[in-house]
């Protein structure tokens, strides 16, 4: 039956129908529901792992065991994992293995706009671009059939368009794999220079003849057009947006495989119309290929390296027509993602800004610390780098490092790569402070489990990483916890370990605000009357608080009570919620 | 059928993805191709938000684009304004009229701006400005507000009222359909 799906949902569909029964996978936005949808079947086991490194590795010792298994992330996750993926490349796989990567062009939840195809290309790999959810699903399950035919992992290459999108889809039966049992062969799988130096032709081998299978693969197809005046190849959403702008009137070679490229299908079409064009997303990726082939190729002198394309863009370039709408003529005020009401970092942060500290920040809904009125966060780059980069700078800065600098990072991204970073400040000795924000989930992504939360991804009870004991076992003797609704006691602890001439952890513990177990104590009281209209509570930035004629207010309907702005009314004017 | 372009909008938390994913199933059920595009991850903390549901016989593009949207819908004033630009000649903005501050409102850095009304009917656009807000509480929750705009949208369909509400039905908690029923009826019919 024809059902709407979100495109990740369909990968996950396809999944399930190609009989994948392992699925590793770090959360990750636009990524993260391939995993959480595949959770949903009972016939395949689903964990969210610590990081992508470890999906990744996971999802290979699966495939290595007889059962197709999966991994997903986004595309700095594929960062993370690139080391097993460059050597996986080399020993294949046994049942089949999928990786999909969602790139995140336009930078709707994300640090960079990279473009993944690089990847494919540099570790020599298969990977399938699908356009709308029919084929994340039709993909999802050609990906285990190549991976399986020519031993290899196939990467599944989404983006924010087509993992974000709803389409249209028949989802089928499961087809259950034929077993394929794990056999003892050390040539091809331990990858030492002399094994790993008889791999590397193989790899080369495969390459050339997923080339061949793509020149004549259906997902590689020709759409005739009505002029060829012009050809286009293009694949993903640009080829939606293609279709959308030109219609029919151009011959289009759509790709659903962007590595390794059919060049042979690529010099016929450019030979069967007057210019060439190629409409991608992010990088030149097949024009480059194109021009190595010799062809002259429009692409990025036409389109944006940087952002997003739309049908928009496609029309003014190809088929000369200009759409706009009509502006207001006003300075509209932006409206930026913010932290909630109730945050548990607001606390926090407000502490850190007071004190005036260098904050060393990190990926997740706490990089929102950096914007106005807290501004408390001076770096962010990937996950984990604040305690790493922190010790760099403590151990080279001098006066302006310890004693004046923190870093911040959450539970769910500690687990995933800031343990070792800790690891390096308690070996190297450096007198860093770090702070654990532990909201007791992964927040940003939309809430999902992982190892410090006591729950894994099917929701059942499962160990729990104590956070005081590992940060103890890496040899950080001054580790205490705090609540961030108690800015008093936030302070203290903040003044009292970077005073201190040793590394040390804070735990600043209190869950998610919009978790559903979470008590709420039930709307602060604002009283007019006391309010003195200093906007000292104005300075927390929370979205529940506004002056109105010079005198505060609070939207019960977002404020949650957790008293963060009461404690800096002198005036008595904020009363309830929580006791600090 | 031409596509019909429809784009929502409003403040991250307020319910146009639920609102998004009734349409596009309701238009599915009809027979139509859909696609509707979400947003997810840091722009929902509380940011503007912008969803597209578009359907006709085939549709291609997951987005909307400037100058095509045929009706714009609405959840906060503020953000009605921030994207007619989207609204294709002689398209329809449907709005709450409630206003949320952003954050730099919210700090004084900048100010709500003033009769936003009259400035999108001064564009020439055909407005249905009206406080969804208020008819979500007469209907029992102000989390409503995004059920009431979609009995407001309704009109733009030729769908009688039984097949939206069967569609209503399907896609709410058991406990709150009569709410949920309620707060469409209010909005198709105040």
């Amino acid at each position: 039956m024809k059902t709407l799906m979100l495109g990740n949902e369909a990968a996950a569909r396809g999944l399930y129908e190609a009989g994948c029964a392992f699925v590793s996978s770090y959360p990750g936005t636009p990524s993260t529901e391939i995993t959480e949808f595949a959770a949903q079947y009972p016939e395949i086991y689903a964990e969210w792992a610590p990081n992508e490194k470890v999906a990744m590795e996971a999802a290979f010792g699966a495939a290595l065991a007889g059962k197709r298994s999966f991994c997903g992330m986004k595309h700095v996750g594929l960062n993370v994992a690139a080391d097993p993926l460059f050597t996986i490349a080399y020993t294949g796989v046994n049942a089949g293995m999928v990786i999909a990567v969602a790139d995140d062009a336009g930078m709707h939840s994300s640090q960079n706009e990279q473009d993944s195809r690089h990847y494919a290309k540099a570790a020599k790999l298969p990977m399938l671009e699908p356009s709308d959810s029919a084929e994340a699903l039709a993909f999802s399950k050609l990906a285990y059939q190549l991976s399986e035919e020519f031993d290899t992992p196939v990467l599944l290459k989404m983006c924010t368009r087509v993992a974000h999108s709803q389409s249209v889809v028949e989802p089928g039966a499961r087809q259950e794999p034929v077993p394929k049992p794990y056999e003892k062969n050390g040539a091809k799988y331990i990858m030492m220079p002399g094994n790993a130096k008889r791999r590397h032709p193989v790899v080369e081998e495969r390459l050339q003849k997923l080339a061949q299978w793509a020149e004549t693969a259906e997902i590689n197809r020709l759409e005739p057009g009505s002029s060829q005046k012009m050809g286009i190849i293009t694949s993903s959403t640009s080829y939606q947006y293609v279709k959308e702008a030109c219609g029919d009137t151009y011959p289009v070679l759509k790709l659903g495989m962007v590595w390794p490229l059919p060049e042979k299908k690529i010099l016929e079409f450019a030979k069967s119309v007057s210019l060439l064009v190629v409409v991608e997303e992010l990088d030149g990726f097949i024009e480059d290929h194109c021009r190595n082939l010799g062809l002259a190729v429009t692409g990025k002198s036409n389109f944006p390296a940087i952002g997003e394309l739309s049908q928009n863009m496609v029309a003014e370039q190809l088929a000369e027509v200009r759409c706009a709408g009509v502006k207001l003529d006003a300075e509209l005020p932006p409206r930026p993602p913010v932290m909630c009401a109730g945050c548990p970092h607001r606390g926090l942060f407000y502490t850190l800004a007071k004190n005036k500290l260098t904050v060393m920040g990190d990926i997740g809904c706490y990089t929102l610390g950096a914007a106005a009125p807290l501004g408390a966060i001076d770096t962010t780059i990937c996950m984990g780098a604040s305690i790493s980069s922190l010790h760099g700078f403590n151990k080279a800065g001098g006066g302006q490092g310890e004693g004046k600098t923190v870093a911040v990072i959450g539970d769910s991204t500690f687990m995933h790569s800031g343990v070792t970073g800790l690891v390096n400040a308690a070996y190297n000795g450096s007198n860093s402070t770090v702070i654990i924000l532990d909201n007791s989930i992964t927040g940003m992504t939309g809430h999902q489990q992982n190892p410090t939360t006591g729950y894994n991804l099917k929701g059942d009870p499962c160990t729990k990483i104590d956070l005081e004991s590992l940060c103890r076992a890496v040899g950080i003797r001054r580790v205490r916890v705090v609540d961030p609704y108690d800015l008093a006691a936030c302070s203290q602890a903040v003044q009292e370990e970077l005073a201190a001439a040793e590394p040390s952890v804070i735990i600043s513990r209190r869950p998610c605000a919009l978790l559903k177990y979470v008590q709420r104590p039930g709307p602060i009281a604002a009283d007019a009357d006391k309010c003195a209209g200093c906007k000292a509570c104005m300075k927390i930035g929370c979205p529940a608080i506004s002056m109105t004629d010079g005198r505060v207010r609070i939207d019960s309907t977002l404020c949650t009570g957790c008293g963060v702005c009461g404690q800096l009314c002198k005036f008595g004017a904020l009363s309830g919620g929580k006791e600090a | 059928m031409e596509t019909k372009n429809i784009m929502i909008v409003g403040v991250g938390g307020q319910g146009t993805l639920l609102a998004s994913k009734l349409l596009g199933r309701m238009l599915l059920s009809r027979g139509y191709d859909v696609k509707v595009s979400e947003v997810h991850g840091m722009s929902q903390r509380g940011g503007s938000v912008v969803t597209y549901v578009r359907c006709g016989e085939k549709v291609r593009s997951p987005i909307i684009d400037k100058g095509q949207a045929d009706v714009l819908l609405s959840f906060e004033l503020l953000e009605a304004a921030r994207w007619t630009e989207y609204l294709k000649p002689g398209g329809k903005v449907i709005t709450n009229t409630q206003q949320i501050n952003p954050m730099p409102v919210i700090t004084g850095a900048a100010a709500y701006p003033q009769n936003l009304e009259e400035s999108i009917r001064g564009l020439g656009i055909d407005l249905d400005a009206f406080d969804a807000l208020a008819l979500a509480e007469e209907a029992g929750s102000s989390k409503a507000v995004n059920i009431v705009l979609m009995g407001r949208i309704s009109r733009q369909f030729d769908f009688s009222e039984a097949e939206w509400l069967e569609a209503i039905e399907q896609s709410v908690p058991p406990k709150f359909l009569e709410l949920n029923k309620k707060a469409f009826a209010l909005g198709r019919n105040a």
